[in-house]
């Protein structure tokens, strides 16, 4: 990984695509906004597609908080929108579940793999090697469409007969492999959402190749690997991650689909009876899919978070004026991270009847994997130390996504071990743990993203004021929500429950009924987020070139970046993406590339 | 191709455990066909070695001699044949599962033909693949200015070589497991 | 601002940590033999991962708080020593907790899941089905009749799928809507699923183990204490989910052999 190979010459044109040396953009409005070849606009393609995914996925969970804490009320208007799963507006059981599954399946595929990994990556990442464009911009353009299909594939289950799918977005299997017979939503619906993650894993497939292709190929003179900026890093090392995990859950959704509608045997074992019918499936294993679904289902974690680990290594140091503590210990510990991601998969089945002294061999990669985590966060917090930190909004998001990162994180202690989880599984303590370092801390680093790179790719800024009261509005909020939700865990109150009835749980129902008000409080805070991008994206103050005296390469160009990214140019780099704190001629920091090379 | 390996690494571990699960996992007997397909794909593979070696070796003498057009050369032809040999080879395997149908044995009939049909089905798919990426070098060898396309050249037909060893490994682990 | 950010995170690092310490959303009591270890095991994560959380959090706010851009003219500083003390006390830190969680946590787990069965325990078979559970015991003769999922049928109360009229063995089999165990005694669960994957968990016995469909799975604990329970579903299994519940009914050992001649009773 600590390889320093002289970077390529020039770089070379699109391969496969027989791409000429043409630097101007196409003129048609399709070619231009729609089908574009441009990874900026596809980058900001994703990242639409990420809000509009984000607003459904939070819509979906004040649904459910509200039926949590007013079990018996009818939500106004849902009486009128599905009166077959919700009459009179009260939600039911199964369409509680139906949510929960689209709530999950949609925020950790269609928000928090897009966003952080997808969205920006797309935009940023060829900049910030010197690039003109991606490797392969065909594949790359393909790899949008194919999500964007995927996600309509998605939202098409609410409207089929029974509506989506309710088995999670772990969709275990034999309840995701049967067929209508375990419930209601299992039938067509839980068939297009098999169909919709298999085609989402095409898409991402895609992307993660041309990511790694243009991270290794085309490097401008002098971007050694060294030289990379944090945030490149964390998405170079991310595509290789998601290349591997995307290509082990395609396979596992084929052959889910196929145990569906073709009546094969793959996760069905014999003897099962449900709804009173023999299944004629024979021979198959339900934890065959737990196997394959946690292969790439803990990676995904980290395809969600490493991104944003990233992005904070990269925005902190330029809002902190000094150079991040470590850097090379940074990269190890992401290399770390994303191995050991590989290794830990068993920690979600410690109770699914697997060989129980494998629990134990799982357990300890779990409880390592921790010491890259803990030092990274140590390095941000050293980083700190000794500062002039200017706290914009973007560097606000940064030291907000150390203190959730570090709240999610430490809970993870308590579920690396067995014993503890034969208590804390399937309880609202695991529902705070991963909400808190794979949901909020990721969409923390979003948020820093966002603020740091919105007059790049709109070449305006995004209103400061604004920023900061809904930075400080949503760290209280998602403490608000999360937090209670480690208290809820330790009672023992379970999740996946529309509602606790009997006496079991009644006692929490005043925590619920804080964490509800606490959620639609920070949903509504969120509003302001969105006037805010909606509003800066055309009236905002006009941005310079870099706003922030930043050192990497998208600061060396104008905002927004021209067509071929440096206007014809190839940008020659002299310096490592870490130097600030060193006067130079830009002040007290050097620019990666110092001035731009003419074109050549 | 890392992508691809790891599929088909996926779900060959997928086999083992399916395998070690099942009580009811029934030999199958391949059809003979796969060996003559077998066999087709690797003499697809020697002939797109061939291609490459004589299409570049036609373009290092006429960017010595005559620069301006890139000849194609017996190389071309050699593409031609290579892509025959692939179109061959997807009909073969069409012709091994209508085999297999005709015996009674589909995709459902027992966990070794769920995995024999899902093997050679997405193995079929990425050669299909393969087959229009060599269509689209053809295209690009034809259509070359005085920019012959080294890079696709190598990309396609490395391509190629892998969809042969995948299928060879492929063919062993049927052998070896159904 | 960097005060006021500051400030806040000092704040609700004290209030949630302050609420574990006042315990004011806690455990139920144990009634469990090996609820006491787990127990142990959790409060020492509790402290220290909650020195941890606090540690880190009061040093963000106090940094925070400290070094803000407003003074132009003080120059920046290094974290004394570099990185390398950060990567030293995650290591050691960490590492020894990982060392000790880990030893600790293993004799544990090992206790519930990898000892064998007591000699004296009491087999149950227990099948979990959308929405319900039962419980199997063996009768007289000490067996348990074999299952036939195709002579399942639920209408006639044939929930486990026996065959009476050619298994001998089945026809003493005790069927009954609640675990009924007597106290003090082991008991040896043996878990399977009728459709999809379930989950039995009692908080109080600090135990939870998925029941897969396919497989037989072994779970063990001992009750310390006569009460009535309540073993509720954590594998999400469909539309009635949350409503998927049994009784645990630990009774003294007088009151249980009552229960189960009574029951006997019943089958004649």
């Amino acid at each position: 990984m600590a390889e320093t190979s002289e970077a390529p010459v020039t770089p070379h044109s699109d391969v496969l695509a027989g791409h000429g040396h043409a630097h101007l953009p196409p003129t048609g409005f399709l070619r231009k906004h729609v089908f574009s070849l441009d990874h900026k606009v596809i980058g900001k393609q994703y990242l639409d597609l990420a809000l509009v995914a984000v607003l459904t996925g939070m819509v979906l969970s004040w649904l459910m908080r509200f039926h949590l804490a007013y079990p018996a009320a009818a939500v106004p208007g849902l009486g009128k929108i599905a009166p077959g799963v919700a009459a009179g507006g009260i939600i039911t059981p199964e369409l509680y579940l139906q949510l929960m599954t689209m709530h999950g399946t949609i925020m950790v595929f269609f928000v928090l793999t897009t966003a952080p990994f997808a969205g920006f990556g797309n935009f940023i990442l060829p900049i910030q090697v010197g690039a003109e464009d991606m490797a392969f911009p065909r594949f790359n353009m393909m790899s949008f469409w194919v999500t964007l299909v995927a996600f309509l594939v998605l939202l098409a289950s609410f409207f089929v007969h029974e509506g989506p799918a309710l088995s999670g977005w772990t969709a275990y299997a034999p309840l995701s492999a049967i067929g209508k017979a375990a419930g209601p939503g299992q039938g067509t619906g839980q068939t297009l959402w098999a169909l919709s993650i298999a085609i989402f894993c095409v898409g991402q497939l895609l992307g993660s190749l041309n990511f790694i292709a243009t991270t290794l190929d085309l490097r401008t003179r002098g971007m050694t690997l060294m030289r990379m900026p944090f945030s490149t890093w964390a998405w170079f090392i991310t595509s290789i991650i998601g290349l591997i995990a995307f290509s082990v859950l395609l396979p596992a959704c084929i052959l889910l689909i196929l145990d569906r509608v073709a009546g094969t045997s793959f996760f069905v074992p014999a003897g099962l009876v449900v709804s009173d019918q023999l299944q004629p499936h024979s021979g198959g294993s339900p934890l065959l899919w737990q196997h394959l679904f946690w292969f790439f289902g803990h990676p995904e974690v980290y395809i969600a978070i490493l991104p944003g680990i990233g992005i904070i290594s990269h925005v902190l140091p330029a809002f902190a004026r000094k150079p991040l503590l470590g850097p090379k210990v940074v990269l190890s510990c992401m290399g770390a991270i994303a191995f050991l991601s590989y290794t830990v998969w068993g920690h979600h089945m410690f109770l699914s009847g697997m060989n129980p002294l494998s629990a134990t061999l799982f357990s300890v990669p779990t409880l390592i994997i921790t010491i890259p985590a803990t030092i990274v966060v140590l390095l941000w917090i050293g980083t700190l130390y000794g500062s002039r930190m200017r706290f914009t909004t973007a560097g606000l998001f940064c030291l907000g996504f150390v203190s959730v990162f570090v709240s999610g994180g430490i809970s993870g202690f308590f579920l690396a071990q067995p014993s503890i989880d034969t208590y804390l599984h399937g309880t609202y303590f695991v529902v705070g743990h991963f909400h808190f370092v794979m949901g909020v801390a990721a969409m923390f680093g979003i948020f820093a993203g966002m603020f740091f790179w919105f007059p790049k790719m709109y070449g305006r800024m995004l209103n400061e004021t604004l920023g900061k009261i809904h930075f400080i509005l949503t760290l209280i909020g998602v403490y608000a929500i999360f937090m209670p939700m480690h208290y809820l865990g330790l009672a023992g109150n379970v999740r996946r429950y529309s509602t606790f009835t009997d006496e079991y749980m009644k006692s929490s129902l005043p925590l619920h009924r804080f964490i509800t008000y606490a959620a639609l409080f920070t949903g509504a805070v969120q509003l302001i987020f969105l006037f805010n991008v909606f509003w800066s994206r055309f009236r905002g103050a006009r941005a310079t070139a870099n706003p922030w005296d930043a050192t990497s390469l998208e600061w060396s160009t104008s905002s927004p970046p021209p067509f071929d990214n440096f206007g014809g140019q190839h940008p020659v780099v002299v310096n490592g993406p870490n130097e600030y704190g060193t006067a130079g001629p830009a002040g007290d920091h050097l620019m990666q590339a110092p001035a731009l090379a003419p074109g050549g | 191709m890392a992508a691809s390996a790891m599929i088909f690494a996926a779900l060959t571990s997928a086999l083992m455990v399916r395998k070690g699960a099942a009580a009811d996992w029934r030999h199958i007997a391949l059809p003979p066909i796969l060996y003559f397909n077998t066999v087709i794909l690797v003499a697809s593979s020697a002939t797109a070695a061939l291609a490459r070696r004589r299409l570049l070796a036609t373009w290092i003498v006429a960017a010595d001699s005559r620069p301006g057009t890139v000849p194609a050369g017996t190389g071309l032809t050699w593409l031609y044949v290579t892509l025959g040999l692939g179109v061959l080879f997807v009909a073969g395997q069409l012709a091994a599962w209508r085999e297999l149908a005709a015996q009674g044995v589909f995709l459902a009939s027992n966990p070794s033909s769920s995995f024999f049909y899902v093997f050679t089905a997405l193995h079929g798919l990425h050669l299909v693949g393969g087959v229009i990426a060599l269509g689209y070098l053809i295209w690009r060898v034809r259509t070359a200015g005085d920019d012959p396309p080294e890079q696709a050249l190598g990309a396609a037909t490395l391509y190629w070589h892998f969809l042969d060893v995948l299928w060879l490994y492929l063919l062993l682990v049927l052998i070896l497991r159904l | 601002m960097g005060k006021l950010f500051a400030a806040i995170v000092a704040v609700i690092t004290l209030i949630s940590a302050g609420i574990f310490i006042a315990r004011i959303w806690w455990l139920p009591p144990d009634i469990s033999v090996l609820g006491v270890g787990i127990d142990h095991q959790l409060v020492e994560t509790l402290i220290a991962s909650g020195v941890l959380f606090v540690l880190a959090q009061l040093a963000l706010a106090a940094f925070a708080w400290q070094y803000g851009a407003g003074d132009a003219t003080r120059p920046i500083k290094i974290f004394p020593g570099g990185a390398t003390p950060m990567v030293v006390l995650a290591v050691l830190l960490v590492g020894a907790e990982v060392l000790v969680l880990t030893f600790v946590g293993s004799r544990v787990w090992a206790g519930i899941f990898l000892s064998p069965p007591a000699a004296n325990a009491l087999h149950v078979d227990v099948q979990a089905e959308q929405f319900a559970y039962y419980f199997r015991y063996a009768g007289k003769d000490g067996k348990f009749g074999t299952l036939h999922p195709d002579m399942i049928d639920d209408a006639n109360g044939n929930f486990f799928g026996l065959d009476p009229a050619n298994d001998t063995t089945a026809r003493d089999d005790i069927v009954s809507a609640s675990l009924v165990v007597p106290v003090g005694q082991p008991v040896l669960l043996t878990l399977h699923a009728k459709d999809v994957g379930h989950a039995f968990y009692v908080p109080d016995l600090r135990i939870q183990q998925d029941f897969v469909p396919g497989l037989d799975i072994p779970l063990q604990f001992t009750a310390t204490q006569v009460a009535k329970k309540e073993i509720v579903c954590t594998q999400l299994c469909g539309l009635g989910h949350f409503n998927m519940r049994a009784y645990l009914e630990v009774k003294p050992q007088a009151q249980f052999a009552e229960w189960l001649a009574d029951q006997e009773a019943q089958l004649e």
